[in-house]
């Protein structure tokens, strides 16, 4: 069964990670705009163990950690210069005028996921782990993001 | 013939109506005067009252002073001020507010606290900007006030004033403030409901009061004041850039009471995605809470009637 668990969700990120490759060519705020989404997919599948409404799989939340870094990984080169506006985008303007500190924070949030992913072994130390990541989140929206509708 | 009826200079006439007018104006300014005088609670309101710093510190944490008055994300005792909020006003910068008795309010009395919340008036008697949402923390309760007083004096003091509010005339003549605190202003304690619960009546408290929810969750007419209608409906950030969502059943439908209460507690909506821009720092508060009290928050949220709000501006595809 948890094998099965396992390669179902390893089979939805290929699958997801391949779409995003090739709409990232063509469109970098629908491809960022999806990649932030399975971040938050990501982090609802540990939140849920944490707050005891889905029983704690080590492996679905290693995979979770492994999502966000690859994300992570992926978003900075999401932001051209040309892709300030349209697409619905909720990227702020500071973006473009704090570059290098905007990417520091992908690699901060890759780190801490990283780390995460390391440390967690049981449903104690998902809590802890998820506290420390899902910080990531507040602080870079808090400057980062606008919602503008 | 022609007839000069005009009457010739110094006439009776004329003297008696410019005397007249002067009068006239006299009389409105003393009616403008009166009108506009700022009010304040008298320290003979203040009885006996045994301070409760726990909750002093509840009050301060939904009061979301630190947002405002604390520069230092990473330090929330040190409530310098210096913040800069712009506003179709003009940018209005927040005041010291460490106990610091010569550049903060250390040397306040427990009135002129309770008066510049309820109020909005200043211990030197003028009138605050409602920049300072003083039309919420006219809600709050004098003793939780006193409590907050104390609580805010445990903090370390911090020298300098912060600098001086940059507004253009007339907006610099805070009198002019009386008028707008008679449009807004209704001077009322919050009154709980006795057909709702004691955790309802408590959310609606601190949402209303301390939290001052709608002084962003609604939208504002021309003169700065909610449109009281469409409140907690949503509307144009009054921080500056962006759009703050609707918060009655229109755009919480979804949302159950714990979607609201998590929100609250780690800015994560119901599919996770997380909340940024102003609710960022809204969220490092309401995470300080027990999760009763944001329990009670979203049980009162979660009741606000279905309003719909301004229109959201076209979405530029």
């Amino acid at each position: 069964m948890r094998f099965a668990t396992v390669f179902a969700v390893a089979a939805v990120a290929v699958v997801a990670f391949g779409a995003t490759a090739v709409v990232a060519q063509q469109d970098p705020i629908a491809a960022r705009k999806a990649l932030m989404k399975e971040s938050g997919k990501a982090t609802g599948a540990i939140a849920k163990m944490a707050k005891g409404e889905a029983p704690f799989d080590l492996a679905t939340a290693k995979q979770s950690f492994a999502t966000m870094q690859d994300v992570a990984a992926k978003m900075p080169a999401l932001f051209p210069a040309d892709s300030k506006t349209g697409g619905e985008t909720t990227a702020s303007p500071k973006i473009w005028e704090s570059m290098d500190d905007f990417k520091a924070k992908f690699v901060k949030f890759s780190a801490d996921a990283k780390a995460a992913e390391g440390s967690v072994k049981d449903l104690d130390s998902l809590k802890a782990a998820l506290g420390v990541v899902g910080k990531n989140c507040g602080g870079c929206h808090e400057t980062y993001r606008v919602k503008k509708s | 013939m022609d007839m000069d009826i005009r009457p010739a200079e110094g006439s009776p006439m004329l003297r008696k109506l410019i005397g007249l007018g002067l009068v006239a104006v006299v009389i409105g300014f003393a009616v403008f005067w009166f009108l506009t005088a700022p009010q304040s609670v008298p320290a003979s309101a203040l009885g006996p009252h045994t301070v409760d710093l726990a909750n002093g510190k509840t009050l301060f944490d939904v009061g979301g002073c630190v947002s405002c008055h604390a520069p230092n994300k990473d330090d929330r005792t040190r409530l310098e001020g210096g913040i800069a909020l712009k506003s179709p006003f003009g940018t209005f910068y927040t005041p010291n507010i460490s106990p610091d008795p010569k550049d903060g309010i250390g040397s306040w009395t427990e009135a002129q606290f309770v008066t510049a919340m309820n109020k909005g008036t200043s211990p030197e008697g003028e009138h605050y900007y409602p920049s300072f949402p003083y039309t919420s923390y006219q809600r709050i309760a004098i003793a939780d006030l006193r409590d907050l007083f104390a609580y805010l004096k445990t903090l370390p003091t911090v020298q300098g004033r912060a600098r001086d509010h940059d507004l253009p005339f007339p907006f610099t003549i805070r009198r002019l403030l009386g008028g707008w605190k008679l449009l807004y202003l209704d001077g009322k304690p919050f009154r709980p409901n006795p057909a709702q619960s004691a955790q309802w009546n408590r959310g609606a408290y601190f949402v209303n009061g301390p939290g001052h929810c709608a002084e962003c969750h609604s939208p504002r007419d021309a003169l700065g004041g909610i449109l009281s209608a469409e409140r907690y409906a949503g509307g144009p950030n009054p921080e500056g850039e962006g759009w703050v969502p609707n918060i009655t059943q229109k755009g919480l439908a979804s949302w159950s009471v714990k979607d609201i209460a998590q929100v609250l507690q780690n800015g994560f909506t119901p599919e996770f995605d997380s909340v940024g821009g102003s609710m960022a720092a809204v969220v490092r508060n309401t995470s300080q809470l027990s999760e009763a009290d944001r329990l009670a928050m979203a049980t009162y949220i979660k009741s606000l009637e279905p309003v719909e709000g301004p229109l959201r501006p076209a979405k530029k595809k």
